[in-house]
């Protein structure tokens, strides 16, 4: 279980820094702290075993038929990037608490760290591939949302823009990518992919896979031409940069390679694209960080140079530059994250990042000098530090590639360390050393321990791992790069190889290159500046606002404010790609099933159906007569569902159409009684053109469903087989509501609970407005009737009152067996309520209304839920209905079911739901001027 | 039969869509309540039809579908839900705004 719980906890931790920001920012920083210690020793505990080379795995099955399954793995290649992104991470949030202003929302921000700390862990320590996937893109979505975090700057908005676009882009070739591969291989585990180099380099589909795979690596992994997102990501926070965009988020390209490197490399392709690609991300990144005047846009930008040289190291497909590889992520890892942090703690307290303003904080700042010239010295590749060793690998794996020709890769490689020598130099030159000046925009001096405490800790591991690597993390790489490449190269790793080795010569024209570039600075950047250059931005700019205009006239053409657009456009849409379907049909005649005789009383039925439907259009502005002519037409839907075997249907349709006229007709007191003519002729031939269309269409298609047998077997032939030995009723219709499909029926009534509920708050919302009172209190009231509670009607409903609920009780217990059941017996004893409040009015109804509607649909839901609870004390899956048989004196033998106690609850919900949607509209008629009624039946005085 | 169920599915589908293209909420509510119509009813169809076949185990052996009845019983509920809801917001916007048209005012102001 433990991979998963590494992943899991993050994620479940995510909700802690919300909860105890009220204890303040440090209880805030700690809860997320102990989130990541936690996990990271839990990490930790496993390490002993994936050091002597076992794999730890977790297998949850979730949809075996998919393949898609929470499977994970930590292996060494997962131990060490779960070991980095914890590690850092923990640094990070130290760092962070002190970094961010009092006015910053702390709490969200460890929130977001959190999630993105909960994805990362789980692309590196993911089995199988289509999970990998999602935590992929959730990486992209987490860093957006980090990248974006300081909302009010419209930099920090583009940056989080332009990165979601270019990564959330790169993911979905990376989709694609894994779903190919996962083909080829025929699983999506990794561990089962990683066993079949032989099938995938073989096969046709590996080219394509390998450019989609690494679309998406070399997008998240900034590698040229993708690399213009990193430097705009630097709006974010700096805690944000040096976790996200030096140490984690961008090395999961890296990682992915890394991790398919077993299957992927060593063919002609992967070693001309990704070297390649490296190469020139490498060279061309860190000239443009030369002449970057901006701390963190230099950082940037030598980040994206050393990624290049990661990369570079990975294509080349032995087994040695893969561990070098390896090697560099780590040592990467430690002086950036320590350099982007001093960068911060310079913005911090000399309120200022530009290069040109700044100089000479060795004297103001020792503290973080120290610091930086520890981590620039060693991004430099100056000995003894751990950049040294693994630069001086890399260039001595460089040195050896003898493709194209014997040099270039070596030469070029050099050229990029030399251009890295120079960027390092002028960091620490121009940011620290030189005279202390007089113009800084805030006089800086070194800050509290808290801020420099993370990055000094990062120092010291330059320092250990530069001069004893292989105590130091020799094992981690060792175990990590078995797990890549099979095997362990380096015994030892040493600072000295020898006069011969051509590393050293390569190092030393770097260092001494370097120099004479900071040296010419001046010159060169006077050159730079005239030159023209391609700006990223504005490229990207360029192909993006066609694209976003594209997509904003299309929404605003069809979505014009007016509805009938919308509507006519998806109408004919439908009806234009179903027509198309329709006449590619092999055939167009209707089915051959042999259709029912014409019965005449159901002609006579259809006759007054049709001419009530026809009419309502035709009368419709007159809005009572409309809405008495739609309720013809619901009335009489239920005599034919009740023909057509339905009794069920029939009995439902009745009552909830008694319902909705009553809504209906007491909705219409608060709008216009008439509807104006406002459209035109062509319009309205326009509309009734569009709408015989769609009957046209739909009428055609239930005809041509209903002359043909189903193409499949019904699956309710089960439903009706087990109705009664499955589930102890006869009605098989009941049946698959409180019972087979008893879990959607408990999302249905809580969906109408919810409706009811929406009600009675928006006519709160309602009567809290002054105008809505204003207007309610104006508008005209009809006196036609003298007798507001007819002594009649009165009576009589009160005298119905009980013989209703009987009838309801009735219908309610014979629904497992007979047509009814609890939606019925609600509908039926909201009637009979209903009727009490129109005869004897709503003052005096409401007064002898014990419980509250709330109450009704809240316990409703709850009975329903209890219901389903029960089956657990037996072991059975939520819902699991279950009867027996009960014989009591003097009775016959009875029938008990759970799953009556289930209808109970469908029963009150839909009791409440109605009631209280009724209610509320009743409350605003209260505001219209109308007396209320104190006694039973009383008459209007006025008249 | 099955042409009569296929017509009056037909014609509720098109006066739904008629009254929902009006420009007043009333009618379009009217309009929505058509459609439902249509759609229970062609959900239904969806069984096939049957007479006399009632599926209640022990009255028949060919019973009609049942699985769509169920569906439509939850769908006639939910969508007088549906219409409560629509309901008080037109009243609502008619309230507020004071009328009751239902597209934006191509002037901007409402």
């Amino acid at each position: 279980m433990t991979p998963a719980l590494i992943v899991a906890l993050p994620f479940l931790g995510a909700i802690l820094p919300a909860l105890v920001i009220r204890a303040g920012r440090t209880a805030c920083a700690t809860a997320t702290g102990v989130v990541t210690l936690l996990a990271l020793i839990l990490l930790a505990l496993q390490a002993p075993a994936v050091l002597r080379g076992e794999v730890v795995q977790t297998r949850i099955d979730w949809l075996p038929q998919l393949r898609l399954d929470a499977t994970f793995f930590l292996d060494g290649l997962g131990l060490m990037f779960a070991g980095l992104i914890l590690g850092i991470g923990l640094l990070i949030i130290l760092y962070a608490r002190f970094y961010l202003a009092k006015s910053d929302p702390t709490s969200q921000f460890y929130t977001y760290l959190l999630l993105f700390q909960g994805a990362m862990l789980g692309i590196v320590l993911s089995d199988n591939i289509l999970l990998l996937l999602i935590f992929w893109e959730l990486t992209s979505l987490s860093s957006f949302l980090l990248i974006g975090y300081w909302k009010h700057l419209p930099e920090g908005r583009q940056g989080a823009r332009m990165a979601l676009a270019v990564t959330g882009g790169g993911g979905l070739a990376m989709i694609a990518g894994m779903l190919i591969l996962g083909q080829i291989a025929g699983s999506y585990d990794l561990t089962a992919i990683l066993l079949q180099k032989d099938a995938i380099q073989a096969s046709p589909l590996y080219l394509p896979a390998l450019l989609l795979i690494l679309t998406g690596a070399f997008a998240k992994s900034a590698q040229f031409p993708f690399h213009f997102w990193l430097p705009h990501a630097m709006a974010a926070p700096t805690p944000v940069s040096a976790y996200l965009h030096s140490a984690t988020m961008v090395k999961a390209g890296i990682f992915l390679m890394a991790r398919l490197w077993p299957v992927l490399s060593g063919t002609v392709e992967w070693f001309v694209i990704v070297t390649f690609t490296g190469l020139v991300t490498m060279i061309l990144a860190a000239k443009i960080a030369f002449y970057k005047d901006d701390l963190k846009a230099l950082l940037a930008f030598s980040t994206v140079s050393h990624l290049g040289l990661i990369t570079m190291l990975l294509g080349f497909g032995t087994v040695e530059a893969a561990t070098v590889a390896l090697f560099h992520v780590l040592t990467h890892a430690t002086f950036k994250a320590a350099l982007f942090m001093t960068a911060g703690i310079v913005d911090h307290e000399a309120h200022t990042r530009d290069l040109r303003r700044l100089g000479g904080l060795r004297r103001l700042m020792p503290v973080t000098f120290t610091i930086a010239a520890i981590a620039s010295l060693s991004m430099a590749g100056i000995p003894p530090l751990n950049g040294f060793l693994s630069k001086e690998m890399m260039l001595e794996e460089a040195a050896h590639i003898g493709w194209p020709n014997p040099w270039l890769v070596g030469v070029l490689a050099t050229l990029g360390a030399l251009f890295s020598v120079a960027y390092s130099f002028r960091f620490l030159a121009h940011g620290f050393l030189g005279p202390v000046r007089d113009d800084y925009p805030h006089t800086p001096h070194d800050p509290g321990f808290g801020l420099w405490a993370a990055p000094a800790l990062l120092a010291t591991l330059v320092v250990v791992i530069g001069l004893m690597p292989n105590q130091a993390i020799g094992w981690l790489l060792n175990a990590a790069a078995t797990a890549t490449t099979g095997r362990a190269v380096f015994s030892s790793i040493s600072h000295w190889h020898g006069l011969e080795a051509p590393a050293l010569w390569m190092s030393l024209v770097a260092i001494g290159g370097g120099l004479v570039l900071l040296g010419s600075y001046p010159r060169l950047r006077a050159l730079w500046d005239a030159a023209p250059r391609p700006e990223a931005k504005r490229l990207f700019d360029a192909v993006i606002e066609p694209l976003a205009d594209g997509a904003r006239n299309v929404t605003e053409t069809l979505h014009n404010g007016r509805f009938g657009t919308a509507l006519v456009f998806a109408v004919l849409t439908i009806a234009a790609i179903s027509g198309l379907a329709f006449l590619s049909a092999p055939s167009q005649a209707p089915g051959t099933r042999i259709p029912l005789p014409v019965d005449p009383v159901i002609l006579g039925l259809w006759l007054v159906l049709m001419l009530a439907a026809l009419a309502t259009p035709l009368l419709h502005r007159n809005r009572a007569v409309a809405l008495i002519l739609t309720g013809v037409v619901g009335l009489l839907i239920a005599p034919l569902f009740a023909y057509f075997s339905a009794p069920d249907l029939a009995l439902t349709q009745l009552s909830v159409e008694v319902v909705t006229l009553l809504l209906m007709l007491l909705a219409l007191n608060f709008l216009p009684k008439e509807t104006p003519a406002e459209s035109r002729l062509p319009r309205r031939l326009r509309d009734a053109a569009v709408a015989g269309v769609a009957g046209l269409g739909i009428g055609g298609l239930a005809y041509a469903v209903m002359t043909r047998a189903p193409a499949f077997d019904p699956i309710s032939a089960f439903h009706w087989a087990q109705s009664k030995p499955g589930a102890g009723g006869t009605n098989a219709v009941n049946t698959i509501i409180v019972d087979f499909r008893g879990y959607d029926t408990f999302g249905e009534i809580i969906v109408l609970g919810i409706a009811a509920l929406v009600i009675y708050a928006l006519s709160e919302a309602l009567l809290r407005s002054s105008t809505v009172t204003a207007r309610l209190a104006a508008l005209p009231r009809n006196r036609e009737a003298g007798d507001r509670h007819p002594m009649m009607l009165v009576v009589a409903t009160r005298l119905l009152l009980p013989m209703a609920m009987m009838v309801g009780v009735y219908i309610y217990l014979r629904g497992h067996n007979l047509p009814g059941g609890g939606f019925v017996a609600g509908l039926v004893f909201a009637i009979a309520f209903l009727m009490q409040y129109m005869a004897s009015g709503y003052d005096w109804s409401h007064a002898r209304q014990r419980y509250d509607h709330h109450v009704l649909i809240g316990l409703g839901v709850l009975v329903a839920a209890l219901a389903g609870v029960g089956a657990w004390a037996s072991g059975l899956p939520f819902l699991t209905s279950g009867y027996t048989y009960v014989h009591l004196e003097p009775l016959e033998e009875f029938e008990l079911a759970t799953a009556a106690i289930f209808d109970l609850g469908v029963f009150l919900c839909v009791l409440g739901a109605v009631l209280l949607a009724l209610a509320s509209l009743s409350r605003l008629a209260l505001r219209t001027g109308e007396l209320p009624n104190r006694a039973a039946h009383d008459l209007e005085e006025t008249r | 039969m099955e042409a009569l169920l296929a017509s009056a599915i037909g014609l509720f589908t098109a006066v739904g869509i008629y009254l929902m293209l009006r420009l007043r909420t009333f009618p379009v509510i009217l309009g929505l309540t058509f459609l439902s119509y249509a759609v229970n009813l062609f959900i239904f169809v969806s069984g096939r039809l049957a007479v006399n076949a009632a599926p209640i185990v022990g009255t028949t052996d060919t019973p009609a579908d049942p699985l769509p009845q169920a569906l439509v019983l939850t769908a006639i509920v939910i969508s007088f839900g549906m219409t409560a809801v629509i309901m008080i917001m037109a009243i609502g916007g008619h309230l507020l705004a004071g009328h009751d048209r239902i597209d934006l005012d191509p002037r901007g102001d409402s």
